[in-house]
């Protein structure tokens, strides 16, 4: 049977009910090229999706050496043959007639093709000379949270044992490192509590600043097969947008920008005065309750309103609808991670299913989601400003412990303080300590905030940046040495997404010219560098995916992420598995925290906790007479307000977010014809009130400024919360004629020239929900419509006024039926 | 005056005194913009520390003044932003940095002393009002220790060896 489905149209695709605690049932996407029928298809490789966090297991089509579709797999738990939009269109990039084919160097000003051996050797020249000169502080790495788990950990062993510096961190800075954070402040240690089989389970779901439907739209499409079967959950959704999520939710708060701790602490209010309380589990798993209870004493729905700008009855309803629920499952996600207050608001959500006992049961569960798609292994290989294996920088065992494993010496390893995250790399970038900066997989000069100065740094002369990308991206443009990449499909890794499900993504095709796999990149940069262990013999001593696997299997062992009882043999026979696998959970592990709190302990924690508001470090001594047990720990926060409100000047709120036919900064996206068709171009989200009030309708061009910069952009009107403005973040300038930021003939479009360089002083993740702007009419539509997407949160608030985003016989996707599959192992660990 | 106008008058002033200069070291380092944005943060405790230090005198017959006003040395502060602005490429005001963050720790260990003292007295003049106080205060001049003392351990290092 086929079933022709514009996935462009309709981004969640048919329904399968199912009921309340049911297994979800299989639904295969496929998506073909134009004119390949699938019988012309001669493989199907193994993979898992790197365009979000989702982790939606898929099988690539080949035929003479090309890609030319994908399918969705059945067996996998994760998405049970189901594959969202950029799962189905995005692999057209790869194929993109203007990816990188040879290296760069920047000679007399201008980049210019050269080879491997020449731009390797600069690149390793160069380092040697700045240790010489100016010692292992000058170098540093930013890396991603798109490469894979084998990449991440040779870059850890490379720069942390072999360079020996302390600044290598991920730009999954800007996507997760709050969810990391609450997760070590709450339980001591990263590790995500639950898994997405909990949406089969829960009656009540909160989503915290999370817009599932588009940044994880396979697990939306599990939700609305859900609310089509039996007994489906009820929703509680925070989000100043109108989402889809909104649409379908029992009770929808649209808080103030950056007043989110106001809005939990009332909610932890009304649970406390109401007596919704688990007292057994917190008297049996938690410190801290009487402290927290005090903290939220005053804050009542009321107090909450007056901040939040929400109705005290909605508060009032929100906090029984997870009060009263025997099933509660919580997400959380960028509206809270990248606000004001981020840490403390992410662990209040950790307090309620603590205070509630709703931790470790099926349907009773806690996902601090992740945006990207292997920003899990970005954390537990140490990429991302910690130690490997979640290992405690403060511990001196710990430290002593990978120390063995690298068979370095401890002192080798910086430990002096922690791993410096990426807002402090760049800093020392512009105030000139750090003269070495390599970036891979990720392209600062759109996706950080305040883009002047981001330009300004990766330009200095003094700076020497070297790039590692498929494209030549707005940083590429700035580099002094560009690396061509080879990407999913074109390389073999696992990965591991939001709910601790390791795939194996396995190569399919050649890479384009003499592109190259990341790791074999950093493995022969090490070679270069002669990296040595304390015997003299290699550092590093792997030579591929599989090798690599196995060492970052060692660094594991005993850890929480334990990977020991994984190998690719497993992963290609099983489908997606979750971690900690070992001897005791060999077919992994759905649930921590399913027999009380494991890795909270003062001996085997990753962190000794920070001060939520100041993000001042406690030592040891301090967290042992705390919590000399090892308990989750209860942390209160007070409200406090955001450092940048509307004044006159500036009168309106600006957040930046996503769209569902977009990731990141387009690169690959941008390059995908349906999935750019769909959302070609950036726009501004205004409400219907503030544009009756200005005069302003769909289609306008306006110009958004801040403090910071502008952009420019078309407008829409929609159920946006009056007073807030949202521009989506993903659009830059490498499809402009200004190539690299804005010119004289290219005004600004990138949305991060206006938010502000301020973060979380506890996670270290920047704000990009919280700046203050103005609009200005600059000329009015001429009848086009604005370029955003009608299908989901952009969608106008008038119905009628502009054609419905459509895909055309280009989107068009089959649907196959499910087949049986060969392994009949479908439900994943128990 | 008795030893507990004494220290409270003290306090008052040493609570003042940081207050100004968490203000004034956030604008010196305009570009740093962590200690930046903490900074200002951290100054709102001690002018409420200064708040309620003024109406503890004035049950205790001493007349103590207002918190500083935060804007009245406009001109000076947009002076220190811009100079801050100006040598955003300079490693050298690292120096001043750990300096700026080394006084204020010091300023804070001073007041968190005078509110041990003050603590004390408190107790032994069964002074319920004055304990209530110095037990909601004194711990965010700990905190405000424990955040300088966390900086300039993580910034320490960078800025000593790169000069």
């Amino acid at each position: 049977m086929e079933d022709a489905a514009d996935r462009i149209a309709h981004p969640w695709g048919p329904r399968v009910p199912y009921g309340r605690h049911e297994t979800w049932p299989a639904r295969v996407d496929t998506f073909l090229a134009d004119g390949v029928e699938p019988g012309a298809v001669q493989r199907w490789v193994q993979a898992a999706s790197i365009l979000h966090s989702d982790g939606d297991a898929m099988d690539i089509a080949v035929a003479d050496g090309r890609m030319v579709g994908v399918r969705g797999r059945d067996v996998d738990r994760v998405n049970r043959g189901r594959l969202g939009p950029k799962d189905l269109f995005g692999w057209q990039a790869n194929a993109s007639r203007d990816r990188l084919t040879r290296p760069l160097v920047r000679r007399n000003g201008q980049l210019v093709e050269t080879d491997w051996d020449t731009a390797m050797d600069l690149v390793a020249a160069r380092s040697r000379a700045l240790l010489e000169e100016r010692g292992p502080g000058s170098i540093g790495f930013y890396t991603t949270g798109q490469l894979f788990l084998e990449e991440y950990y040779t870059l850890t062993v490379l720069a942390r044992a072999g360079i020996g510096t302390n600044h290598l961190d991920g730009n999954t800075r800007l996507c997760t490192s709050t969810a990391a954070e609450a997760l070590k402040e709450t339980f001591g240690c990263d590790g995500q509590p639950g898994s997405y089989d909990d949406f089969d389970h829960a009656d009540v779901i909160a989503l915290f600043g999370h817009n599932i439907a588009e940044t994880q739209p396979v697990q939306w499409m599990r939700l609305l097969d859900r609310f089509e079967g039996a007994d489906p959950p009820r929703l509680l959704c925070v989000d100043p947008r109108p989402t889809r999520v909104a649409e379908r939710a029992a009770v929808h708060l649209a808080p103030r920008s950056g007043t989110n701790v106001a809005l939990l602490n009332a909610l932890l209010h009304e649970t406390i005065r109401h007596g919704w309380i688990d007292r057994d589990f917190i008297a049996a798993h938690t410190v801290g309750f009487d402290e927290l209870a005090a903290r939220v004493a005053d804050c009542t729905p009321r107090w909450a309103a007056e901040i939040c700008d929400v109705p005290a009855a909605r508060i009032e309803e929100a906090a029984e609808l997870v009060g009263t629920t025997d099933q509660l499952v919580s997400t959380v996600l960028q509206g809270v991670y990248q606000s004001h207050q981020a840490t403390a608001a992410a662990v209040q959500v950790n307090n309620l299913h603590l205070i509630r006992g709703m931790l470790g049961r099926p349907g009773a569960g806690l996902l601090q989601m992740n945006g990207q798609p292997t920003a899990q292994n970005t954390r537990e290989c140490g990429a991302n400003g910690d130690l490997p294996g979640f290992r405690n920088w403060q511990n001196d065992a710990h430290v002593a412990d990978l120390a063995r494993v690298w068979n370095v010496e401890p002192e080798t390893v910086p430990h002096f303080a922690p791993p410096t995250h990426a807002m402090q790399i760049f800093r020392y970038a512009e105030q000139g300590s750090l003269r070495m900066l390599w970036i891979s997989g990720t392209n600062p000069a759109v996706s950080m905030p305040e883009l002047s100065r981001m330009r300004s740094i990766l330009s200095q002369d003094r700076l020497f940046t070297v790039v590692q990308d498929l494209y030549l991206t707005e940083t590429a443009q700035l580099a002094d040495v560009v690396l061509p990449a080879a990407t999913w499909g074109e390389k073999t890794g696992a990965l591991t997404n939001a709910d601790r499900t390791v795939h194996l993504s396995e190569k399919a095709v050649e890479p384009p010219g003499e592109a190259r796999p990341d790791l074999d990149i950093f493995l022969d940069y090490a070679r270069r560098m002669d990296f040595r262990d304390k015997d003299g013999g290699p550092l590093i001593t792997w030579d591929g995916p599989e090798s690599a696997f196995e060492a970052w299997k060692r660094c594991s062992a005993g850890r929480p992420c334990d990977y020991t009882g994984l190998s690719y043999a497993l992963l290609r026979d099983t489908s997606g598995i979750q971690w900690p696998c070992d001897e005791r959970n060999p077919r992994g592990t759905a649930r921590l925290y399913t027999d009380g709190i494991s890795w909270a302990h003062p001996d085997v924690c990753e962190s000794y906790g920070k001060d939520l508001e100041t993000g001042a470090s406690q030592e040891a001594v301090e967290y042992r007479s705390l919590n000399p047990d090892g308990r989750a720990m209860l942390k209160a926060a007070a409200y406090r307000p955001p450092h940048e409100e509307p004044d006159e000047q500036y009168p309106f709120q600006l957040t930046t977010g996503r769209t569902i036919y977009h990731f990141h900064t387009r690169t690959k996206t941008g390059r995908a014809p349906q999935l750019n068709d769909a959302a070609p171009d950036v726009w501004v989200e205004i409400s219907t009130g503030d544009a009756e009030r200005l005069g302003l309708g769909e289609g306008d061009l306006v110009e958004v400024g801040s403090r910071r910069g502008a952009l420019r952009g078309r407008l829409r009107v929609t159920g946006i919360r009056a007073g807030l403005l949202f521009v989506p973040f993903h659009y830059g300038y490498w499809d402009t004629g200004g190539g690299s930021g804005p010119g004289p003939d290219t005004p600004g479009r990138a949305a991060n020239e206006t938010t502000v360089t301020d973060w979380d002083p506890v996670s270290k993740q920047p704000l990009f929900k919280t700046a203050a702007a103005a609009l200005t009419l600059l000329e009015r539509g001429d009848g086009r419509p604005s370029p955003a997407p009608t299908t989901t949160a952009s969608a106008p608030a008038a119905a009628g006024v502009v054609p419905p985003t459509s895909g055309g016989p280009a989107a068009h996707t089959m649907r196959q039926e499910p087949t049986q599959f060969p392994h009949g192992h479908e439900e994943g660990a128990r | 005056m008795n030893g507990i106008t004494l220290t409270l008058r003290t306090l008052h002033r040493g609570e003042r005194h940081l207050a100004h200069h968490l203000v004034t070291v956030a604008e010196r380092h305009r570009t740093e913009h962590e200690v930046h944005h903490v900074a200002t943060d951290l100054a709102l405790w001690s002018r409420e520390h200064v708040r309620r230090l003024a109406e503890a005198g004035a049950e205790h017959g001493v007349k103590l003044g207002d918190p500083p006003d935060p804007s009245s040395d406009g001109v000076l502060a947009t002076l220190r932003e811009k100079a801050s602005e100006a040598v955003v490429h300079r490693p050298e005001p690292g120096l001043l940095l750990l300096r700026d963050l080394r006084e204020l720790h010091v300023a804070a260990a001073e007041n968190s002393l005078h509110w041990e003292m003050l603590a004390q007295a408190a107790q032994a003049s069964k002074d319920s009002g004055l304990l209530a106080l110095a037990s909601s205060c004194h711990p965010r001049t700990l905190r405000q220790m424990r955040w300088t003392n966390t900086m300039i351990k993580h910034l320490a290092p960078q800025i000593l060896t790169s000069l």
